[in-house]
């Protein structure tokens, strides 16, 4: 009695040693792949140039534990997102939203673009015509005298 | 002289604009919580692990929560804040006591003195993922409601406490 009492006891404790171990491993590969491509959505706040698939910080971990328990109960990547964005703004997402307040984020680049090229266009087509390399007699003249000069100085 | 005048400006606006981006905190990630109800958390007492304590606790206080840990080194800095804010007794203080060790933490509080009526034990953090806390320490202002009205990301010092806290806290209890 008191013997298979000690060994449920046992069996009990082990089960829960284990189940404590497993759970932030890579026990199933095809969920692993989703945290990862998930979490490299995601920035990490505290290293703030790094993805929370990139960072060992200890916020990043927590994070993609997060993820990943979430994924377990089945919640979708945008319910996950969603999760984030609730806790940290959109500053966690790598790809910023399209929002009213991050236009110039988005179309800034192209603004800043389209900028040089017309600025570009404007000059280029301002000098043509100040470069006339058409030469009237007389400019023709005085180069040939010059050519000729520069020959007779070599010899 | 003309053609000056435009690449001047440009540069004297990209200068102004580098300038200020120069004196903005990226730290600083503004909150999607602030106007957002306080998530919900009912996590075990520091001290009497036996007992919980829940934000609903609070409602109809304006109150202060703090996130502190004993690894935190800003937390050191920002102690005597904290002490002093609850000496003057204006608004309840209670603490989080993030992803720490307990018997750190009590340490840490028997140390340097406690400011807080109590604190909470959230062990794994993951209260701290519902509050957004990314860089310990961290302050929450919320208010009747149990609303959270403004959040501190690092250390309070003398002056925030006295220009934001204080006045929205007064600001808050006539509400």
């Amino acid at each position: 009695m008191l013997r298979s009492l000690a060994f449920l006891l046992l069996a009990a404790t082990f089960s829960w040693a284990l189940a404590k171990d497993a759970a932030p491993a890579a026990v199933d590969p095809a969920l692993e792949q989703r945290v990862m491509t998930l979490a490299s959505e995601l920035r990490c706040l505290v290293c703030q140039n790094q993805t929370i698939a990139d960072s060992n910080a200890p916020l990043a971990e927590d994070l993609r534990n997060q993820v990943r328990e979430k994924m377990r109960q089945g919640s979708s990547d945008s319910e996950i997102l969603a999760y984030m964005v609730a806790r940290y703004g959109d500053f966690v997402l790598y790809r910023p939203p399209f929002k009213l307040t991050t236009v110039l984020l988005w179309f800034g680049p192209l603004l800043l673009l389209a900028g040089g090229f017309l600025v570009l266009v404007r000059r280029v087509l301002r000098r043509r015509p100040e470069q006339d390399l058409e030469m009237n007699a007389s400019e023709r003249k005085r180069a040939a005298e010059l050519l000729a000069g520069n020959e007779a100085e070599r010899r | 002289m003309n053609r000056f005048v435009v690449p001047l400006a440009i540069f004297a606006a990209l200068i102004a604009l580098l300038g200020v981006g120069l004196t903005l905190n990226p730290r600083e990630v503004p909150s999607p919580l602030i106007g957002k109800p306080a998530p919900h958390f009912e996590l075990p007492q520091l001290h009497e692990t036996a007992k919980t304590f829940t934000e609903k606790d609070m409602l109809g206080k304006v109150w202060v929560l703090n996130v502190w840990a004993s690894w935190c080194v800003s937390c050191r800095e920002e102690h005597p804040v904290l002490l002093d804010l609850a000496a003057s007794g204006a608004v309840p203080l209670y603490g989080l006591n993030y992803k720490d060790k307990r018997e750190d933490g009590l340490a840490w509080l028997k140390g340097m003195g406690d400011p807080y009526r109590l604190s909470i034990y959230d062990f794994d953090g993951k209260v701290g993922i519902d509050y957004g806390v990314y860089g310990v320490p961290e302050t929450y202002v919320i208010d009747k409601l149990g609303v959270i009205r403004y959040k501190r990301i690092g250390p309070l010092t003398p002056q925030i406490v006295k220009e934001k806290v204080l006045p929205l806290v007064q600001e808050l209890g006539r509400a």
